[in-house]
């Protein structure tokens, strides 16, 4: 017999007392600590904090085991704490020529200021499995030297000094940069707003797109100027002091994407760029970002819009991934008052059908019920 | 966990910081000075997912003080999973008191549905809106709909309706169905079956709507023209139905289709949980109550 449904309040509380359980699984492995996370998974813990906005090592590895390892899920959570924080203030740009390099690469030149520096890579490993780990034996100490104090130009200052490459840009004076977590995103965007949109986008989307501009969908010629990957000072401007105060270190993975560039009716012939910049270290991500970046420069440039990397609309709309998979599963919510609307719709325009196309049918059926 | 664990995140009352709260009740009261205007706000990521209810659980956030009653539908149920968990929300981090009594609520949150049950004044009906653009599926560009917002530029929207009529021999909207709001704006009245559109003209209720992953808030205040698009000689008309509620008999209400055997067999029952739930408490009737019903034979009235 049909009562109104009910009961939801005690099948969700169930739901979640068996997501618990399902989490910690089998209770006779130890459960994972965060500190294990944060040091044996780094490079997930650096996709939560680059993708969530927030750098905590310790909170995105909490929010990795609460998600089950579910990545976005992770990003969610740190997103929903982050937004309820206070703003004490704005660092000071960050000054990545300035950068603690661990690593540093450049494909455009075979040698240069500073040296090409591999540091911790994937590149060149044999993608076999290492059952090894599998066996958790000991692992050597990395070889040190110690580092000669070289600097370590960015590629793009040294193309500037032959003036082949665009210049950094200006910004007017009183400019302050923009914050997409404080303010409604407008189209069209200024790009300062567009690169904080692609840093928090979703790796898979930015990835996705980017490769489509090699494969001839707004083609722009990339070669990576340099990628680098260290710790950057943070330094904030305090009212009462006459100087910037440093407030701890971040690490970032910065890309600096030299493109070709024939020239245009608003532009000169010339190296042109795309620009990456993420928290911790994700190459793929800030390369994957310097293509798109450039891809989205097609009308400040004077090219012609062809390809959907280079819609603005699209791909900022569509890059967060927190954004994009609610609206996904928000389908799996009830939507049967909607559903009841089109059901009675449909049912009212497949008898007008039927009476159209087949009318002696339609009369026998009525002769049939009476 | 150690103690210096436990304590590693906590929220602020109503979830939102204050900062956040005066923000959207900023873009609140701009929205309710221009009526169906979509006013954009600096959403923040809430504790649920986009799309499931952000926006309004940002309004409602907002204006919630400690003295509320809070009653929250989704379908018009108080007791489908989303509404449950939203109003768990808020006597969680507000510590309010909740209901699921229409008449007693000063705040009603809502998915899909206006209540059966008259709105006065004082009460403020908050809706949860996934795509707050009514010219959203005729120009995906924010840019465009925004100009012809500005220039009251709404004829692609009545070629639209005029093409249901020539193909279908009706305008084929069912719900989401576009309003013009105090002759100005058209607007979304969030996915509502059109059935509920007559409710929102005019009503004595404060109705504002929240989309949260779209940056939008707009509002309808009380005593507002509300008018659901149509043509002279194609005039708006609403859902009827065929048979009461089966559970309390009412009629003139909106009705959800039970099925209830593999064989298509179905029944209609209020899709209005506590208007139907009141009604059978005052003696109402439907022919498949429990109550009408003899034990034993379960056989469904058609």
């Amino acid at each position: 017999m049909y009562v109104a449904v009910k009961g939801g309040e005690a099948a969700i509380h169930n739901a979640h007392r068996l997501l618990a359980d399902r989490r910690r699984g089998d209770r006779s492995v130890p459960a994972l600590r965060l500190d294990q996370i944060v040091e044996q998974l780094a490079l997930g813990v650096d996709r939560v904090m680059s993708e969530g906005s927030l750098y905590d090592r310790e909170l995105a590895a909490l929010a990795i085991v609460q998600a089950r390892g579910d990545m976005i899920e992770a990003i969610f959570l740190v997103r929903a704490y982050r937004t309820t924080l206070p703003r004490f203030g704005y660092t000071k740009a960050i000054d990545t020529g300035a950068m603690l390099v661990e690593r540093r690469v450049s494909a455009t030149y075979k040698d240069l200021p500073g040296g090409q520096l591999l540091g911790p890579t994937f590149d060149y490993t044999h993608r076999l499995l290492d059952p090894e780990l599998a066996a958790g034996g000991d692992i050597a100490e990395p070889l040190r030297r110690e580092s000669e104090a070289e600097a370590m130009p960015r590629v793009s200052a040294i193309l500037a000094r032959e003036g082949l490459i665009e210049p950094d840009g200006d910004m007017p004076q009183d400019h302050v940069p923009g914050d997409i977590t404080r303010e409604p995103l407008e189209f069209p965007m200024a790009r300062d707003i567009r690169l904080q949109a692609l840093s928090r986008g979703d790796e898979g989307f930015l990835l996705a797109l980017g490769y489509s501009t090699q494969r001839g969908y707004a083609r722009n010629h990339p070669f990576v100027g340099e990628v680098r990957i260290g710790e950057v000072e943070l330094e904030i401007d305090v009212p009462e002091l006459p100087f910037a105060v440093p407030l701890g270190s971040v690490r970032v993975t910065e890309c600096q994407m030299v493109n070709q560039f024939k020239g245009s009716a608003k532009a000169p012939p010339q190296f042109t760029r795309g620009y990456g910049l993420v928290f911790g270290q994700n190459e793929r991500k800030a390369m994957a970002m310097a293509l798109c970046d450039r891809a989205l420069r097609a009308s400040e440039l004077g090219e012609d819009v062809v390809a959907a990397a280079q819609d603005e609309e699209f791909v900022i709309s569509h890059s967060d991934n927190v954004q994009a998979t609610g609206f996904v599963e928000h389908l799996k919510l009830p939507h049967y008052v909607d559903f009841q609307a089109e059901l009675d719709l449909v049912r009212r325009m497949r008898a007008e059908y039927e009476a159209r196309e087949n009318p002696a049918k339609v009369e026998e059926k009525r002769e049939a019920a009476e | 966990m150690t103690a210096q664990s436990t304590d590693i995140a906590t929220y602020n009352f109503a979830y939102l910081d204050e900062q956040t709260k005066r923000m959207i009740r900023r873009a609140i009261l701009k929205g309710i000075a221009i009526p169906g205007y979509q006013v954009p706000f600096a959403s923040r990521e809430m504790p649920m997912p986009y799309g499931w209810g952000t926006g309004g659980v940002q309004v409602t956030a907002s204006i919630i003080g400690p003295d509320d009653v809070l009653k929250v539908i989704d379908q018009g149920a108080d007791d489908t999973t989303n509404a449950v968990s939203i109003r768990a929300f808020f006597r969680k981090v507000a510590n309010v008191a909740v209901t699921t009594e229409t008449a007693k609520a000063s705040i009603i949150q809502t998915r899909h549905r206006i209540p059966e049950h008259p709105l006065k004044a004082g009460q403020v009906l908050v809706y949860q809106v996934p795509i707050p653009e009514p010219l959203r599926f005729l120009e995906p560009r924010e840019t465009e709909t925004r100009k012809m917002h500005a220039l009251e530029e709404y004829g692609l929207m009545h070629v639209k309706l005029y093409e249901d009529i020539a193909r279908h021999g009706r305008i084929a909207t069912t719900y989401a169905y576009p309003v013009k709001v105090e002759g100005r704006y058209v607007m979304d009245p969030s996915p509502t079956p059109k059935f509920d559109n007559p409710k929102m003209h005019r009503s004595p209720a404060l109705q504002l709507f929240g989309a949260g992953r779209e940056k939008r808030i707009y509002a309808v205040p009380p005593f507002t023209d509300v008018v659901s698009l149509d043509f002279e000689d194609h005039p708006f008309e609403v859902q009827t139905f065929d048979q009461p509620c089966a559970l309390c008999a009412a009629e003139n209400v909106y009705l959800d289709e039970v099925i209830l055997d593999d064989h298509g067999s179905h029944m209609f029952v209020c899709s209005d949980t506590d208007h139907c739930e009141k009604r059978r408490a005052d003696g109402h009737r439907g022919h498949f109550a429990p109550e009408t019903l003899a034990p034993g034979n379960m056989e469904p009235a058609q």
